[in-house]
């Protein structure tokens, strides 16, 4: 394992989006920033900007009108990335789920990493999901190296976003 | 010849340690931010591992330009780090620095970003702040040594300090504007704005942020050199100043929040300017006498 793989695991800058959520989901994953649980400890940080990020969390469902956001700020996120859905509502739609304007989960657009369950999950169980997309990170990595030789980075990106996922349940 | 080889490997050096220098007390800084804030904090290591972290990953160029920008501002913050340590021309260290902020400056201005855009807007307003100031200060160092050369700050028998009391003043009020610390973070900060995102460096990533990032460091060192200078001897008591001023610039981060810019300007026109002349002409009036 490089170096670099090493810091890879110990930096990762999230984004933050917010699909449909009830906002349960969202005052959870903000109280991972507080003093009680502070991620930075662990090297997270919040930039809110995709093309810094390495991990993207996904709260509330994808409906019509979001989706179209979502893939544009997955896209806008350079190589290797991750995403987390946090919540039910974002692993399968949850309560939502039977809108008339509402796809489901996140991974009916997105190739989601890590799932975290609950309505809404805990914040220790939002950075562990998080943790956990780290390790997942070290695979893409890998799988990135061996792209470089043949794809060009925009056929690459094309790719990996109508990839469905294998997505671990934390 | 022998000195030739000695200069270049001083150069050498201090290209290879100040970034170590600076992402240390980078780390530091954000270490104890952490625990003025009652929060663990990240490692003290974990700057390098962001940097190391960003060059892992997918480079992404908005334009084909935007890599000359970045690699002119860390080029432009070593030569004029490498200039203080050869103890070459102060004036010309400022200069070559402000050129390097233009640098990231034009990087900003290239990409179509508006965050980016208004970044790089709100960073000239900066430097229109703080360069007066600089200036100022080396005219300052100027009077009372009679040469622009840094040389001639470490012949001095008496410390910088006494003869630039208020420039001191007025340099420290500008490091914290130069090193984009609160209350003067409105071009871009460590951690996202509201309105800004990122600021400055919204556009850049992977690759071009890490080369960004370790120009930071490599400026930290340098300023905290400069500040170094009006204690130059001993220069141990220099470097401890320097660290306790920039302990000072943290504690200040921390208790302030972002003002805006026409706040920054007034003010650092009048406090900062203001300061400078009166020590000049206190110098001027004393040197005639
Ligand atoms: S999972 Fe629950 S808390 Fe989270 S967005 Fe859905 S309904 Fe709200």
């Amino acid at each position: 394992m490089g170096i670099i793989d090493k810091a890879r695991k110990k930096s990762p800058w999230i984004i933050h989006y917010d699909c449909t959520s009830c906002n349960g989901c969202d005052i959870e994953t903000l109280a991972c920033l507080t003093p009680l649980y502070d991620v930075e400890r662990f090297g997270i940080i919040n930039v809110g900007n995709p093309k810094h990020a390495d991990v993207l969390v996904v709260t509330g469902s994808v409906n019509k009108r979001n989706v179209r956001v979502l893939k544009n700020l997955y896209n806008q996120m350079p190589d290797p990335k991750a995403v987390v859905a946090v919540g039910a509502c974002a692993c399968t739609g949850g309560i939502f789920s039977d809108c008339y304007n509402v796809y489901g989960g996140v991974n009916k657009v997105l190739p989601v990493d890590v799932y975290v369950p609950g309505c809404c999950p805990r914040p220790e169980a939002i950075i562990d999901g998080i943790v956990q997309a780290m390790d997942k990170l070290e695979g893409k990595a890998r799988n990135m190296k061996h792209a470089a030789s043949g794809k060009q980075p925009e056929a690459a990106l094309q790719a990996s976003t109508g990839n469905n996922n294998d997505g671990a349940n934390t | 010849m022998t000195d030739v080889i000695k200069d270049i490997i001083l150069v050498v050096a201090a290209i290879i340690v100040a970034p170590i220098i600076g992402g240390i007390l980078n780390g530091l800084d954000r270490k104890i931010s952490a625990r003025m804030q009652n929060r663990y904090g990240p490692p003290i290591l974990q700057p390098f591992y962001d940097v190391l972290k960003l060059f892992g990953k997918e480079r992404i160029a908005v334009n084909q330009t935007q890599m000359v920008y970045v690699l002119g501002y860390l080029f432009f913050a070593v030569a004029s780090l490498g200039m203080l340590v050869l103890k070459q021309d102060l004036l010309m260290i400022m200069f070559v620095l402000a050129f390097s902020n233009i640098s990231l400056v034009m990087g900003a201005m290239s990409v179509r970003s508006p965050y980016s855009k208004i970044g790089a807007q709100r960073e000239i307003i900066q430097m229109m702040a703080y360069e007066p100031v600089l200036l100022l200060m080396v005219v300052g160092v100027f009077m009372s040594t009679n040469s622009f050369m840094i040389k001639s700050v470490f012949d001095l028998d008496k410390p910088l300090l006494y003869s630039l009391p208020l420039i001191f003043i007025a340099f420290i009020y500008v490091l914290t504007i130069k090193l984009r610390k609160s209350p003067f973070d409105f071009s871009t900060s460590h951690h996202g704005h509201q309105e800004l995102i990122k600021g400055l460096t919204t556009e850049f990533s992977g690759p071009q942020l890490a080369i960004i990032e370790m120009t930071h460091w490599y400026d930290l060192v340098l300023l905290l050199g400069l500040i170094t200078l009006f204690f130059a001897k001993p220069i141990w008591v220099g470097i401890l100043i320097a660290l306790v001023c920039y302990f000072l610039e943290m504690v200040i981060d921390n208790i302030s929040a972002r003002v805006t810019w026409k706040w920054m300007l007034k003010y650092t026109w009048i406090i900062g300017i203001g300061l400078a002349l009166t020590n000049i002409i206190w110098l001027y009036l004393k040197n005639r006498a």
